[in-house]
Order: structure tokens, then sequence, then C-alpha cells
């Protein structure tokens, strides 16, 4: 086997759009955005809960959290993928300024192909099994980028050859099945890429991955954000992915942001006990071999609701009284926002602390 | 067991008595096709040649791709599938050569903790006879009786008693996995195979299953195979981690030696892939890129199997010729031919290893 030359990865600018005023805030802006699922007969579902993060070009931002804590419902709602039945969604999502709940489904739908696109954990969710990669790559192209049939297949194997799908002619034939996971998951990306989206959502996307097709798609993604500007929400509960890659970090518990923060005093001293609890329990390759792991106790079923005090009561450690008698706000505390009657001792103070609790 | 020999255990290399001794362990599966009578077409050569030693009362870590083979090694070693070729001796007794009232004896003294444990605890069946289920199966009769013994199993797993009687479905994944640690210790074993043990579960509950299962060791003075793909956990809880690329083992190490010198291009690039939840540690990190995916197990490529991947691959010797492993230092045995040369940067990554829209040429 020979390595073939390494490419530029010209995903080109994400193009001005025209006829639209000058407008400098964030890319996207999420404001309080709730989810609530409702079905005849069963308790309400509040799946996300005042959620408001932004995200501007050329920034990465990351949202984790175990399962079940809402990050997949966030995307989809942005996205406006949410189910239109049994639904109830409030605050705000504009891109660029402009408001996407309430949007006509074919404004969505429309945005959706041009200016924002979104990669889901199993590709083959959202790749259509009986249809050629290369025709659905090149229907994004040519409904999009008004390209023809014949611009658009050259155009369709360029993609796949910057994502790094070797022999892009021939792959373009195949269908989703006969793709390896890791080669469906870089299809996936290449149409995701294909209309030069700006905001790109990426939902674990290399969760069902072995490490080492993980290391070349989060490369590819973290060079199509410095070279592109695109602005790339990366939704994982892998803390290691989001380290070496996210700019700003949202941790979120049970439906709600626990803790905001960018990557470096996220990481170097977490002030929420559970972001701090998710460090301190996981092994780590480069700790010395015998260092205790710190587990949280519990599991993430073990919640009460925000309503009557901080979800995360029941297995917290720092827990003080007013933890579940009433719920604590996203407060400005140094460089973070954090959710927390008790939050663990910024920077200077961490290093003594942290000796007395283990 | 009193605490100088597990220390001895934990600290020497496997040395003459090991516990688990696998010698050229291969296991095919026939690939069968026709329409009217089944034809062999091939075989998935899943495990090909594997030799390893597991030191009493010690960890022995398998980590490497999924496909590599693992699991079905813990398989075959439990001889849940039959090996092709190879031996599997188990405290000194050749497994293959047991039946009847002898298999099942030695089989008592091995168990295995699986994945997901709800997919192997049957939904209809309550903790109590999960965990009553081993003993009757080996007519064992607990001293103090049944229902003692089960409390006493849930108690060491961390499970309140009352737990005894009701159902899988009604506990969280962590505790599940409890459940399922409790069963396969329910026979007082002296092996323990566990595939991907926590891989199922929620992150901040991983480190409570990682800590139980080291608990246990440290208690019962078990003998753990851990299989996981997770190089990272693998370290934790392992003394001697075994690397392995298309059913073959590609090195074998010491736990801290592994992480602090890995010497096979695989090794090395699969730990440069992973992950390390520190900022300042990922920016300063290079991580060398492998191109492609895992050949199929069907059809493994010629001379060293990893060659189609291999960023440090050279002209001579790499395409057509099987490397051995060879110790290169204590306790610790590389297959490549180039391993001295790759760890004194005589042989360096090719530049495509550092970019991943490098595109592989079809070989
Ligand atoms: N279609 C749905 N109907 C009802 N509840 C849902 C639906 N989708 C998600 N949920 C619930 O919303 C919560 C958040 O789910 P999700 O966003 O998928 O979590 P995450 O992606 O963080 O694992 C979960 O409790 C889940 O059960
Ligand atoms: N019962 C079986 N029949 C046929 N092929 C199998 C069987 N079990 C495993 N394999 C194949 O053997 C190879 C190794 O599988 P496995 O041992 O499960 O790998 P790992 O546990 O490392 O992911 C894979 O290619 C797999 O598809
Ligand atoms: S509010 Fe209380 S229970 Fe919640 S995380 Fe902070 S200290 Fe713990
Ligand atoms: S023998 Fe050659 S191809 Fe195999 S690992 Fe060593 S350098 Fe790479
Ligand atoms: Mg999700
Ligand atoms: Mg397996």
């Amino acid at each position: 086997m020979g390595t073939g030359r390494s490419e530029e990865l010209d995903l080109g600018q994400a193009p001005g759009r025209p006829g639209r005023a000058a407008y400098d805030g964030p890319l996207l802006a999420v404001d309080d955005l709730s989810v609530t699922f409702t079905r005849r007969g069963r308790r309400d579902v509040r799946a996300v809960d005042g959620v408001s993060f932004a995200i501007r070009p050329g920034e990465t931002v990351g949202l984790v959290g175990e399962s079940g804590s809402g990050k997949s419902v966030t995307a989809l709602a942005v996205m406006g993928l949410l189910p239109g039945r049994g639904v109830r969604v409030g605050g705000s999502v504009r891109l660029e300024g402009e408001e996407l709940l309430g949007a006509s489904d074919d404004r969505l739908r429309d945005l959706r192909g041009r200016e924002m696109a979104m990669v889901f954990q199993d590709p083959m969710t959202s790749l259509n099994p009986v249809v050629s990669i290369g025709v659905q790559v090149t229907e994004v192209l040519r409904r999009h980028r008004d390209m023809t049939r014949e611009q658009a297949s050259v155009e369709a194997a360029s993609l796949l050859r910057r994502v790094g799908i070797p022999d892009p002619v021939r792959r373009l034939k195949d269908y989703p099945h006969q793709l390896s996971g890791g080669m469906r998951q870089r299809a996936l990306i290449a149409s995701a890429l294909a209309c030069r989206p700006r905001l790109l959502i990426c939902d674990e996307p290399t969760t069902a991955l072995d490490v080492t097709i993980q290391a070349q798609i989060l490369d590819l993604l973290r060079q199509l954000v410095r070279e592109s500007g695109t602005a790339l929400l990366m939704i994982t509960h892998d803390l290691g992915v989001v380290a070496g890659l996210c700019d700003t970090v949202h941790v979120m518990y049970s439906g709600r942001v626990v803790e905001s923060a960018p990557r470096r005093p996220l990481f170097g001293s977490p002030r929420h006990p559970y972001t701090g609890g998710l460090l301190a329990s996981i092994p780590r390759l480069d700790a010395p071999r015998g260092a205790p792991l710190h587990p949280i106790q519990g599991s993430p079923n073990d919640t009460i609701p925000w309503e009557s005090g901080c979800a995360f009561a029941p297995r917290c450690e720092d827990r003080v009284d007013a933890c579940t008698t009433s719920a604590p706000a996203l407060e400005v505390r140094g460089n973070a926002s954090v959710r927390c009657w008790n939050p663990l001792p910024p920077p200077g103070r961490t290093a003594a602390v942290q000796e007395v609790r283990a | 067991m009193s605490d100088s020999v597990e220390e001895a255990g934990k600290r020497l290399p496997a040395g003459p008595d090991p516990l688990l001794r696998v010698r050229g362990l291969k296991v095919h599966f026939p690939i069968v096709k026709g329409v009217f009578v089944d034809r062999v077409v091939g075989h998935v050569r899943a495990v090909d040649g594997v030799d390893l030693d597991v030191a009493r009362g010690s960890t022995y870590g398998l980590v490497g791709e999924s496909g590599c083979g693992k699991s079905t090694l813990g398989r075959a070693v439990l001889r849940l599938v039959e090996p092709t070729a190879g031996t599997v001796e188990f405290d000194g007794v050749d497994v293959a050569s047991l039946k009847g009232e002898a298999l099942r004896r030695e089989r008592r003294r091995m168990q295995m903790v699986f994945q997901d444990p709800m997919s192997s605890l049957d939904p209809r069946q309550s903790v109590e006879s999960v965990l009553m289920e081993p003993l009757l199966a080996h007519d064992v009769k607990p001293e103090g009786g049944v229902d003692a013994h089960v409390r006493r199993l849930l108690d060491v797993v961390g499970l309140p008693g009352s737990a005894a009687g009701r159902y899988p479905h009604e506990f969280s994944g962590g505790q599940r996995q409890r459940i399922g640690i409790a069963r396969a210790i329910a026979l007082n074993p002296d092996l323990v195979i566990a595939d991907e043990p926590v891989s199922a579960l929620d992150v901040s509950v991983q480190a409570q299953v990682v800590n139980l299962l080291e608990d246990l060791q440290e208690q019962l003075g078990l003998t753990y195979v851990v299989i996981a793909h997770d190089l990272a956990v693998v370290r934790h809880v392992s003394d001697t981690i075994g690397v392995m690329y298309l059913g073959m083992l590609v090195e074998e190490a010491p736990s801290d030696d592994l992480y602090a010198t890995p010497r096979h291009p695989y090794t090395i690039s699969l730990m440069s892939a992973i992950p390390i939840p520190d900022p300042d540690v990922e920016d300063l990190r290079e991580r060398i890129l492998l191109a492609g995916d895992l050949p199929s197990p069907a059809n493994p490529p010629s001379g060293c199997r990893f060659h189609t991947r291999c960023p440090f691959r050279q002209e001579t010797r790499c395409d057509d010729e099987v490397p051995l492993l060879r110790t290169l230092a204590p306790g610790h045995r590389v297959a490549c031919h180039w391993a001295e040369e790759v760890a004194d940067g005589r042989i360096t990554p090719a530049a495509s290893a550092f970019d991943a829209t490098a595109v592989p040429t079809e070989a």
C-alpha cells in the first residue's frame, strides 16, 4: 500500500449570503430552549429545560453529559427535526438572527440543506439504504448548489476523496451497506459538507467506531473548522474528545446546563460537582497505574425534579441543605457559569481541597 | 490468599506456574455458501495462533479493534467455542482432555462476565433465581443455605438484600452489571473472563464497576482476563496487556511498560489515537493516523498483517515475512521486524500518518 498525496481540505469558505444586512452576532444563538414531550395518559417529559448557548463561525462548542441528559433533543430542536406532534418547544433558536422556532417546514428544509447539517451516531439512520452514496451526495449538490448532473458527480467524488474515502469514483456507486462503519460515517460527513453548511452538528459521530477511525474523523472535523470557518456543535459523552476539540463546553445534566466554560478552566478546575465527579471517575491513559478512581455514586436515573432542588442532589457528595429545597440558577463564577449551591473551589484552592476529598 | 502471595502475583511476570496457559490457539469459523448443499468457501480466522500466560491472582488485559478476535479468544478459553487448534491449560490441566464430570468441575472454576448483562439475564427470572441457578446446575449446597448465600453475594457486589426478589429490568445498567458479576462469582471461581464489562455503562458508572472488580479480586484472590476496546480502562486494571490485531497477538507487556514504551507500530498508533481528557495534553500530542479499515480476517494480508495500514512499513520483509513475537525487554514481546529501529527513531512514520485527508491508494 502507498498513501496518496495529501491534499488541502478545500471545502470552500461558506459564502456570505447576499441581501442580508451585516450581522456580527453569533451564527447560532439558542436561548432558554425547552422541549417537553407530551403523551396522553403519561406524565410530560421535560427533556430540555432552559438551555442557552451560542456558537460563532469557526468555533467548536461541545455539549457533554450522560445518556438521557438532553443532548440529542437539543440538537434536533435546533435542526427543526423534532416530531410535529406530542412535543412542546419553547424559547428561541436563531441562525444569524433569524428565528427558527416556528419557521415554516419549507424554510427549515431549505436551511437544513444550505446552512446547517447534522451527522448522527448511526449513519444508517440518515443514509437511505436503497440509494447509492453517489446519488445521495449529488442530490444535495444539485438541489442546493444548482449544479448540473455532471458537475455534481465530479464534486461528489472530490468530496469523498477529501474525507478520506479511497477510490471515490467507484465508491459513488456503492450502497450504504457495502461500506464499513467508518467509511459510512465519512460518506455521511461528505454529504453533510456537500452544501458547505455554516453550522455542522455532530451527535456522537464516532461513538460506534474504533478509536483509530475516530482519530481520523476528529482530525477531519478539526481541519474543516479551521479551513472553512464552519461553526461546529459537537455532542459527545467522551470528555477526551471534548478536551482536544472544543473551544467552549456545556455540561448537561437531566435536561439543564449545569456548567459552561472554556475547555481549559473546565478541565483544569471544574466548578460543578458533576463535572468534577466525571473527571475523577474516568481512567486516564496517562495516569499512573493504581491511581484510584472516584466514582460518582448512584446512576443517572437517580434524579429529583429541578422544581424541587438540584437534579444531581441524590448523587452529590457536596450536597448542602439548599440542594433539596430549591433549584440553583446558572450563575457566572470566574470564567465559568455554574448551576450549584455549593460549587467546587476556584483554581488556587483546588489542590488542597481535592486532597481532602480524596 | 495471603498478602505476600497476592503481591507476588501482581508484580511478577507469569512465571513458571501460570493459572492459564494458552498455546498456538486458533479458532477458525467456516464461511458456508450454497443453495442445496452447504459448501465451505473459506474461513474467518478469528483467532490465529495465540500464545499467552496469565499469572495467578493477576489481571491480563486484552485490547484491540472490534473484530480482532478478543471475544472469540475469551470464549475459546472457556470452551464456549471449540478451538480449531492449540491448547488451553488451566491450572496445569489441558482443558480439551477433560470430559463429563471433570470438565464440569473445571468449568465451575472459570466464569464469564458479559458486556450487556441484560442480554445474558433472563428477564423472567428474579435476581434470586439468577444467582441460584449456577448453584443448582452444579449441585452446590452453600454453607448456611442458598438464601443466605444469595444475600451474601448481593452484599459483596454492593446491592441490597431486597434486590433478590426483583427482576433485571428494574435495575439500572450499573446494577445489572453487578448482578452479572454476582452470578459469575457465585461458585467461587478462580478465573473470571470479563468481556467489555463496562463499555455499555454510562461514564459516571463505569468507575463503580471497575472498582468493584478490583475489590473482588483482592477479597477473593481472583485471576482476571479483562477484554476491552478501551485501552484506558484496560491499563487501569491490568498487570499485563496483550494487544491483538487480526487474530494475533502483536505486543504484550506489563501495563506500565506498554504505556511508557509501546513498541509495535499498531500499539503506538492505537495509543496516540486515544483522547485524553486534558486540553494541555491533547494540544501537545501528535496523532499517528492509520489509513483505512481493519482488513477482513477471512483473508488477512500476507507477511505482517498490519502492513496494509502500518505507518512504519518498510520495503523489505513487511509484506512477505510473518513477524514472530520476540522478547525485547523482560516480559515485553513484540511482533514487528523493525521494532528496534522504530524504538530508536531510525524508522519514522510516513508523512501521510499525520493527515486525515491523505487517501490511501488501493492496494
Ligand atoms: N420522542 C421522544 N418521546 C419521549 N421522550 C423522549 C423522546 N426523545 C427523547 N426523549 C427523552 O428525552 C430525554 C433526553 O433524551 P436525549 O436528548 O436523547 O438524551 P441524550 O442525547 O443526552 O442521551 C430522555 O429522557 C429521553 O427519554
Ligand atoms: N460464531 C461466529 N461465526 C462466524 N464468525 C464469527 C463468529 N464469532 C465471531 N466471528 C468473527 O470473528 C472475528 C472476531 O470476532 P470477535 O472475537 O467477536 O472480535 P472482538 O471481540 O475483538 O470484537 C470477527 O470477524 C467476527 O465477525
Ligand atoms: S446544587 Fe447541591 S446537589 Fe447540586 S451539584 Fe451543587 S452541591 Fe451538589
Ligand atoms: S513488520 Fe513492518 S508492517 Fe509490520 S508492524 Fe513492523 S514495520 Fe509495520
Ligand atoms: Mg443522544
Ligand atoms: Mg468482542
